[in-house]
C-alpha cells in the first residue's frame, strides 16, 4: 500500500521565498510568479516544463487563475485550501500524481499580503451562510479563531498534564533565539520567558507573544522526477516520508483537543521514511501559537504525552540543542503569511541544502516539516533528506 | 423562526430550543448519540432517530476567557467554553454565573436572542 519512494523517488529541486514582512509595490501574483519563476531557474526548468500546480488561498479556483498567468497548461491542478499546512500536504499529492504518473514536474505554492492588506479575520463564519453548522452552533459564541482555539488546547493541556505558562513561553523565546541569526527575521530583539508572561493575555492563557505574527509573505517549490532533478543547480533535497490527516471541523467535535491530527500524519511520514527520531537533524514545527510546538513534540513522538514542556525547557529545540526546530525563528519571530507552511517548508530545505549562514545546523542530513491546518483539523508531515 | 437554518434536522432542534428545550439524537440501532444533530447516525448510518431531552448536565472540558473584541454585542471578558454533556457528546458555549474550573460540573440555561432562538449556556450545577 502506498507510493513506493523507492522506484518512483521524488525531490525538491527549487525552493524561492517571496519577499516578506511588509511587501508593497507587489501584488500576491507578482509576489508569488516571481518565486515560482526563481524556483524554475533554479531547477533548471522553464515554467513551460511545469505539468502540474498546487496553489491554495490565491482566488477562486486558484490553482488555475495562478497557472494561467504564469502560461502554464497543467495536467493536474490542486486548490485544497484546508489551512496553514496545505503546502506539506501539496507536496505529498505532487509526489504521489509524480508517481503515478499524473504529471512530471510540479509548482506548490502562495504568496500573501495579509499584513499590507489588513485581510486577517478571526471569525470562522465570514464566509457562510447563517445556515451552516458553524453559525448554528459556534459562531454565537465568539471564539476567536485562531487564538481561541489555540488557547482551549493549551489550558486543557495543562489541566490533563500540569503544563505551564513558563514552558509555553519557552517556545517563543526558542523561536526568538534561532530569529536573532536570522538576519531575515522579522523581529530580532531579546526576549525572556518573563517579557512573554507579561505581555497581554488574549484568550486564557494565550497570551499576545504566544501567538505568530502576521506578515506578508509565501513562496514556490518545484518537485520533480529523479531524471528532472539532474538539471537542478541546487543540491538535490529527496522526499522520503509523507503523512496527511484530518480528524474533525469544529474544536468542540475533536476527540481529544491535546492530540492532533499530526498523531496520525507523523508516524505514517516516519514509517514510510524509515528513521527513527534520533534520526532526525532539524525539526520545523508549524508554531502558530506555542502550544502548537509542544502538540506537535508529543504528536510526531519526540517525547511521551504531557512530557514536551520539559523537552522544550531543556533547551533541545535551541540552538546547539539536540532538536533543532524553529531554526529560521518561526512563525513567531520570523515571518507567518497566514500560512506558514510554506516558510517552514523552504526552511527545512535550506537547511538541508546547507545555505543557513549563521543558524546553519551542522551537517544537516534529516529535516522533518510539520504542517497544521485551520483549527488543528489537518496536520501533514514530511520527511525530507539531504541525497 | 427556525426555517433559517434550511435543514431538517437543525430544524427539529432549534424549534425545541424555541421552547428552551435542548434535544439530542438517539440512534434506535446503535445506541449512539450524537450532537450537532445529523440526517442519520454518523456511527451506523442508520436513520432510525430519536430525540430525547438532554439531561442538561454536564462538566467543562476546556474553557477560555476571552479578552480581545471580536462580537461587540457581547460585555468582555466571557467565556467560552467546551462542555461535555452528561450524554456524551460536547458543544461550544458560554460559561456564566461564577467562576468554573476544567471538571466544574455545570447545568444548562438558555439566553435569549433577537429574531432567532434561544441560545445554550451552561453555569453552575
Amino acid at each position: 500500500m502506498g507510493v513506493d519512494l523507492a522506484r518512483s523517488p521524488a525531490y525538491i529541486t527549487g525552493a524561492v521565498e517571496t519577499d516578506i514582512g511588509k511587501v508593497s509595490g507587489q501584488s500576491q501574483l507578482s509576489m508569488f510568479a516571481g518565486a515560482a519563476r526563481q524556483a524554475a531557474i533554479e531547477s533548471g526548468i522553464t515554467l513551460r516544463d511545469v505539468d502540474g500546480v498546487f496553489v491554495p488561498f490565491m482566488g477562486f479556483a486558484s490553482a488555475v487563475y495562478v497557472a494561467e498567468y504564469l502560461g502554464i497548461q497543467p495536467r493536474i491542478a490542486e486548490s485544497s485550501d484546508h489551512g496553514g499546512g496545505q503546502f506539506e500536504a501539496m507536496v505529498s499529492h505532487a509526489v504521489a500524481a509524480i508517481a503515478a504518473g499524473l504529471c512530471e514536474v510540479a509548482l506548490v505554492g502562495f504568496a500573501s499580503r495579509q499584513r499590507s492588506l489588513r485581510s486577517r479575520s478571526r471569525n470562522l463564519a465570514d464566509a457562510t451562510t447563517g445556515e451552516s453548522v458553524t453559525d448554528q452552533f459556534e459562531t454565537p459564541y465568539a471564539l476567536p479563531i485562531p487564538i481561541g482555539h489555540f488557547a482551549l488546547a493549551a489550558a486543557r493541556h495543562m489541566y490533563q498534564y500540569g503544563t505551564t505558562p513558563e514552558q509555553l513561553a519557552e517556545v517563543a523565546v526558542t523561536a526568538r533565539r534561532w530569529a536573532q541569526r536570522n538576519p531575515a527575521a522579522w523581529v530580532r530583539d531579546p526576549l525572556t520567558v518573563e517579557d512573554v508572561l507579561a505581555s497581554p493575555l488574549l484568550c486564557d492563557p494565550i497570551r499576545k507573544l504566544d501567538m505568530c505574527l502576521v506578515t506578508d509573505g509565501g513562496g514556490a517549490v518545484i518537485v520533480t522526477t529523479a531524471e528532472r532533478a539532474r538539471d537542478a543547480s541546487t543540491p538535490l533535497v529527496r522526499v522520503l516520508g509523507m503523512g496527511e490527516s484530518m480528524t474533525h471541523y469544529h474544536i468542540w467535535s475533536a476527540e481529544d483537543i491535546t492530540t492532533w491530527p499530526g498523531s496520525r500524519s507523523g508516524p505514517q511520514a516516519f514509517g514510510m521514511a524509515g528513521i527513527k527520531h534520533n534520526d532526525v537533524d532539524v525539526f520545523e514545527p508549524y508554531d502558530a501559537a506555542t502550544i502548537a510546538v509542544l502538540i506537535a513534540l508529543e504528536d510526531l513522538g519526540f517525547c511521551a504525552k504531557g512530557e514536551s514542556g520539559d523537552l522544550v525547557q531543556s533547551g533541545a529545540l535551541a540552538p546547539g540543542g539536540a532538536l533543532p526546530s524553529m531554526t529560521n525563528g518561526g512563525g513567531l519571530s520570523y515571518a507567518h503569511p497566514g500560512a506558514y507552511g510554506m516558510q517552514l517548508l523552504i526552511e527545512a530545505v535550506r537547511q538541508l541544502r546547507g545555505e543557513c549562514g549563521e543558524r546553519q545546523v551542522p551537517d544537516a542530513r534529516i529535516a522533518v516539516a510539520h504542517g497544521i491546518g485551520g483549527m488543528f483539523w489537518m496536520c501533514s508531515t514530511l520527511v525530507l533528506a539531504r541525497e | 423562526m427556525s426555517d433559517q437554518f434550511n435543514d431538517p434536522s437543525a430544524q427539529v432542534f432549534w424549534e425545541a430550543a424555541g421552547e428552551e428545550r435542548f434535544l439530542l439524537q438517539h440512534c434506535l440501532d446503535c445506541g449512539a448519540v450524537q450532537h450537532y444533530p445529523r440526517a442519520f447516525c454518523v456511527r451506523c448510518m442508520s436513520d432510525h432517530i430519536d430525540w430525547r431531552d438532554a439531561s442538561g448536565l454536564g462538566v467543562v472540558y476546556s474553557q477560555t476567557t476571552v479578552r480581545i473584541p471580536l462580537d461587540a454585542s457581547l460585555d468582555q471578558p466571557y467565556v467560552v467554553a467546551i462542555v461535555q454533556l452528561e450524554e456524551g457528546p460536547r458543544l461550544l458555549t458560554h460559561l456564566v454565573d461564577g467562576a468554573l474550573e476544567i471538571g466544574s460540573p455545570v447545568r444548562l440555561r438558555w439566553r435569549k436572542r433577537d429574531g432567532r432562538p434561544p441560545l445554550p449556556i451552561f453555569g453552575p450545577a
